[in-house]
């Protein structure tokens, strides 16, 4: 059976950690990182990685556009 | 599979619409306004018609919406954008014109341009951003503040006896017999931010067909900062409190008023 793979790429600099994102994956594959950017927030980054599905939820809600979602089928 | 095998370019599913510039947008994190903004270029950049599109920036937390936008637009003094809009779309009547205003430009010192336009049936689109809050100068009270919410200006709760009951400014605009669509939206969660996509498209399909008809899409939207909360938190209280006096759905749809609890 064909599984999809998803990856989610956010700009860094541009995230200002709202963590809308967070909530909004239904895979907890997002999390804020500890570590602040340029300006001073904490941006979101993948945590779970294997779990994407690229459903683009976190795209959608995200209100600065940081967010570039990518999605393929996998054949095992 | 690795994570470089899935991050090229013939998988992108979502990216952010060209329309949009690379300047960071001026709005506190987790801000219902970049939101809207997003929506709203794509649904331009999907109709095409980012050629043919003149916007109006409003006074207010969005008085910067022009830097971002990456089509034409047009500063107006504040609560006047729908005045401007109808002279713009009057000289260019083959031109898609939206408005772009919150609740202090729309519903408090522009609340006379936008009954009169409305009653005029402009072909327009307006979009009314509402977070029920003053954002921009500091969370003062605004006439769309829920009974009862704490702001600068009414730290004891806003009190109905003296300072009136919050506007239901999109169901009035729904009585008058020349608005064509009305229709009230969120962005709180991506089922809502779609929903709400697809009224822009709708609003602005109807504005091609050249018939006189406002289109009225309000927006209710948090404004964290200034009810001092998470974004996450401040969806969470929108949805619980807002949603009960403010109920999202569609009042009018090409002139015919729908059912709607708060009308009947």
């Amino acid at each position: 059976m064909a599984k999809v793979r998803g990856a989610v790429v956010i700009d860094k600099e541009k995230c200002k950690g709202c963590g809308l994102c967070v909530d909004a994956c239904k895979f907890q594959v997002l999390q804020l990182s500890q570590n602040v950017n340029l300006k001073g927030y904490t941006p979101a980054f993948m945590a779970n990685a294997e779990n994407c599905t690229g459903c683009t939820n976190c795209a959608t809600i995200c209100p600065d556009a940081v967010i570039t979602v990518y999605r393929v089928k996998e054949n095992n | 599979m690795e994570l470089e095998d899935i991050i090229k370019d013939e998988n992108i599913v979502f990216k952010k619409t060209k329309l949009l510039n690379d300047k960071p947008l001026s709005y506190c994190p987790g801000c219902g306004h970049g939101t809207v903004h997003r929506i709203l270029m794509e649904t331009i950049e999907e109709l095409g018609i980012d050629e043919e599109t003149i916007g109006i920036a409003p006074v207010g937390c969005a008085v910067m919406a022009y830097e971002f936008m990456e089509i034409d637009m047009q500063e107006a003094a504040h609560g006047r954008a729908p005045a401007l809009a109808t002279g713009i779309k009057r000289v260019y009547p083959n031109k898609y014109v939206f408005t772009y205003q919150g609740d202090g430009d729309l519903a408090a010192i522009g609340t006379a341009e936008t009954m009169h336009c409305c009653n005029r049936g402009e072909n327009i689109l307006i979009i009314f951003i509402n977070n029920g809050i003053y954002g921009m100068t500091g969370g003062q009270m605004a006439p769309t503040t829920l009974e009862g919410a704490k702001t600068s200006t009414s730290p004891y709760g806003r009190d109905v006896s003296t300072m009136g009951y919050p506007i239901r400014i999109t169901e009035l605009i729904a009585q008058l017999p020349a608005v064509r669509y009305v229709t009230r939206q969120s962005v709180h969660t991506p089922a809502a931010v779609r929903k709400a996509k697809a009224a822009i498209r709708k609003a602005f399909e109807y504005q091609s067909e050249g018939k006189q008809g406002t289109c009225f899409i309000e927006f209710l939207s948090n404004c964290n900062s200034g009810w001092k909360m998470t974004p996450a938190q401040a969806n969470k209280w929108m949805e619980e409190n807002t949603f009960k006096y403010y109920v999202p759905g569609d009042i009018k749809d090409n002139f015919k008023l729908l059912k709607n609890p708060i009308i009947e």
